[in-house]
């Protein structure tokens, strides 16, 4: 198959599913939870419905910030305050539960805004570091490969798809943050981390079997091994993504709703880490690689 | 060679007999999972309250922070074990400047008497007895001396009356306003009990010998050096009084948390029959092999989880559930690369030899980049990030093991008996 011919379709496609992520992410930004931004985080459950107004009252009497609610379904209702105590929270609910005697605390959770800030800066520096690692680590491991080829290209192609499923993840919870209401925390940090790992772990199919072709095909142009390469390693690629997928989407389906988010983010990187590896990371490295072994000839 | 190769999968069936029984039984009666007291399960499945408090030292000088730190650890998990909580964690931590207290109480259900209890500074006291003989700690009445009169105590060699056999004694130093007390006290009390009480509790009664002028008083009794070392950080408690301050909370309910571990363990199960089908449709009878060494990797994991042990969070499930996708992702590669080589026209047996030798590159490769993020996420988290970034990298080597060694032993068997 000759993938390379259609890599501007491949590249245009792309670009169409990141640019509205893209955009939302520069408008909206996303919308970070508590664990990013501090504060505190309610969840109460009642027997019967509670009105909105309810809550806002009761916090407006105690001179509590309440910024938002949502209603979780099963009269279950998620508030989101500024950083409260314990005895703030006590005193809240108890005034809650004058009204509503069934009243029950299922979560509560403050993240002071010092945490908060922290998080948010070990965030960015995992992802620099794990990308930063990626690229040595592919470097050292493809270092063999024959003159004139450069194993950091190598590296580099296998991150610049790495960015491209961070980013699409990324867009994508910035718009269902905008629409939905759906919140980035900690563990989505965790599997951004973990679908950076394995969309590597994709491209690195590729390359080793572009690797092993190299010797094995000396008269074929740097475009016809990586296309050939490629063709070769396509099922596998396909099914070791399909096995992850098929056991992500049991846990989106049958498992708890509080991993919910965290499981789509696992299922969309994945994915899109299948089709950069295939689609991006290669044309890449062929664009990066063929000026120079055309000089060479 | 054929020997060792025959005998392995034997070897494992014995292992897995001896070790893995009871994990076997989880399998099969997802209830006894929970109850297994082996595997550590975390608060967001087990319910509690999880604290971060902020240990403000800034009213300690430079070399004794060490000391206060400590001292804070030991009394709050005193006063935790107080509170009769099962399985309670107190954790000290270095999070750039700031030195940080991670306290869990799962399953605690009065979380703001828990709150009260832990977050008082600690009162060291000093009594005199207020009856000849005392008996109790009602027979003793305060002095007025209190540890913020205190200003360090340590553990020294010598000194009182074990000055010839080199014993470890407490020595405690008074500050000026102390010494004054101190030496007030001991002449009225030369020959009698002088007991210090931290938080009401009686941690040492020791008798007076002399009067003692210069704030510099020693505890001398046939102490081993733990001993003198646990007095020390329990005086130090009072002497160091190190306020703290609550940055992080969470509470979560234990019946969200049981539901939660249902779902998940429903969702892996549901997973797992859908892999075991995947491989066997693709793949036939090595599909097959291959999902027995996939419950094989289940097994190996799960003891793993307990032998650490690995704290089991929602996350953490969720990644375990992932790695069972990831598991087989060493079996597809060798397997396909098998067919092709079989295509090229090999011989089945040397067709296998040659994927197993040929896939590992790319096996090496691929999974050494996932534990890079991995040990990533495991230096960058704390609790339930940790848990998944740990089970993630179990998960990862129990799989390079168990679709390498394991599948490759049950393979060769198979196209050696054909």
């Amino acid at each position: 198959m000759r993938f390379i011919k259609y890599k501007w379709f491949f590249f245009g496609f792309s670009l169409l599913l990141l640019i509205p992520g893209l955009i939302s992410l520069f408008l909206n930004g996303l919308k970070l939870s508590v664990d990013f931004t501090g504060g505190s985080l309610l969840e109460v459950q009642s027997s019967a419905p509670i009105p909105t107004e309810d809550f806002f009252s009761i916090a407006q009497s105690k001179e509590l910030e309440l910024s938002t609610i949502q209603n979780l379904g099963n009269n279950s209702y998620l508030l989101r305050l500024k950083p409260l105590t314990q005895e703030q929270n006590d005193d809240f609910k108890k005034t809650l539960s004058e009204k509503y005697p069934d009243i029950k605390e299922n979560r509560f959770e403050t993240v002071g805004p010092v945490v908060g800030a922290e998080l948010t800066r070990k965030a960015l520096m995992a992802v620099g570091v794990a990308s930063l690692f990626i690229i040595i680590y592919i470097a050292w491991s493809f270092r063999k490969i024959p003159k004139p080829y450069s194993s950091w290209k190598f590296g580099a192609s296998a991150v610049i798809a790495l960015l491209h499923d961070a980013v699409f993840v990324l867009g994508l919870f910035s718009i269902l943050g905008h629409y939905f209401k759906v919140e980035v925390d900690s563990l989505f940090v965790t599997a951004l981390l973990t679908v950076i790992g394995f969309s590597v772990h994709d491209t690195i199919v590729v390359f080793d079997r572009v690797r092993e072709n190299l010797p094995k095909m000396p008269k074929s142009s740097f475009e016809a091994i990586v296309d050939f390469s490629l063709t070769e390693t396509l099922a596998r690629s396909l099914n070791t993504s399909l096995t992850v997928v098929l056991t992500l989407t049991a846990l989106l389906l049958f498992g708890g709703e509080s991993i919910r988010w965290f499981v789509v983010a696992l299922l969309v990187g994945i994915v899109s880490g299948t089709y950069s590896s295939i689609f991006n990371a290669s044309p890449i490295l062929v664009m990066w690689e063929t000026p120079r072994s055309k000089k060479d000839k | 060679m054929f020997a060792i190769v025959a005998n392995m999968p034997a070897q494992l069936q014995i292992g897995s007999n001896k070790f893995f029984r009871p994990v076997i039984n989880l399998n099969l009666l997802g209830r006894h999972f929970y109850r297994d007291l082996d595997f550590k399960l975390g608060l967001d499945l087990r319910g509690g309250t999880h604290l971060v408090y902020q240990i403000d030292v800034s009213q300690v000088s430079g070399p004794d922070v060490d000391q206060a730190i400590l001292a804070t650890r030991n009394n709050i998990e005193r006063r935790v074990n107080l509170l009769g909580v099962s399985e309670s964690l107190v954790q000290t931590s270095l999070v750039g400047q700031d030195h940080r207290l991670l306290v869990e109480l799962p399953g605690v259900s009065n979380i703001q008497q828990a709150l009260d209890t832990i977050g008082q500074t600690a009162l060291l006291e000093f009594k005199e007895a207020a009856v000849a003989t005392p008996s109790s700690p009602a027979d003793f009445k305060s002095t007025g001396l209190t540890g913020v009169d205190l200003r360090l105590a340590s553990v020294q060699f010598g000194g009182g009356q074990s000055e010839l056999n080199s014993q470890p004694s407490v020595s405690l130093d008074f500050n000026s306003e102390g010494a004054k007390k101190f030496a007030d006290i001991t002449k009225r009390n030369i020959g009698r009990t002088v007991a210090i009480f931290l938080d009401n509790e009686l941690v040492v009664a020791p008798v007076v010998q002399q009067e003692i002028t210069d704030g510099k008083a020693i505890i001398s009794g046939q102490y081993t050096l733990d001993e003198a070392k646990k007095l020390t950080i329990q005086l130090n408690a009072g002497a160091l009084p190190v306020p703290i301050k609550i940055i992080e909370q969470r509470n979560i309910g234990a019946t969200l948390g049981n539901e939660s571990v249902a779902k998940s363990l429903f969702a892996g199960i549901v997973g797992f029959v859908l892999i075991c089908l995947f491989m066997f449709v693709n793949y036939g009878l090595k599909g097959l092999l291959a999902d027995l060494a996939l419950l094989i990797y289940i097994l190996l994991s799960l003891a793993i989880f307990k032998i650490i042990p690995v704290t089991l969070t929602l996350a953490g499930i969720a990644g375990f559930i992932l790695s069972l996708g990831m598991a087989v992702d060493a079996n597809i590669l060798i397997f396909e690369r098998m067919k092709e080589e079989i295509r090229w026209g090999r011989p089945q047996a040397a067709a296998l030899e040659l994927a197993f030798h040929r896939a590992w590159t790319s096996i090496r490769d691929s999974n050494v980049s996932s534990l890079i993020t991995a040990s990533i996420l495991f230096w960058f988290g704390s609790g339930s990030i940790r848990g998944f970034a740990l089970t993630l990298i179990v998960g990862i080597l129990m799989s390079l093991f168990s679709a390498i060694t394991v599948t490759r032993t049950l393979l060769r068997a198979v196209y050696s008996v054909k």
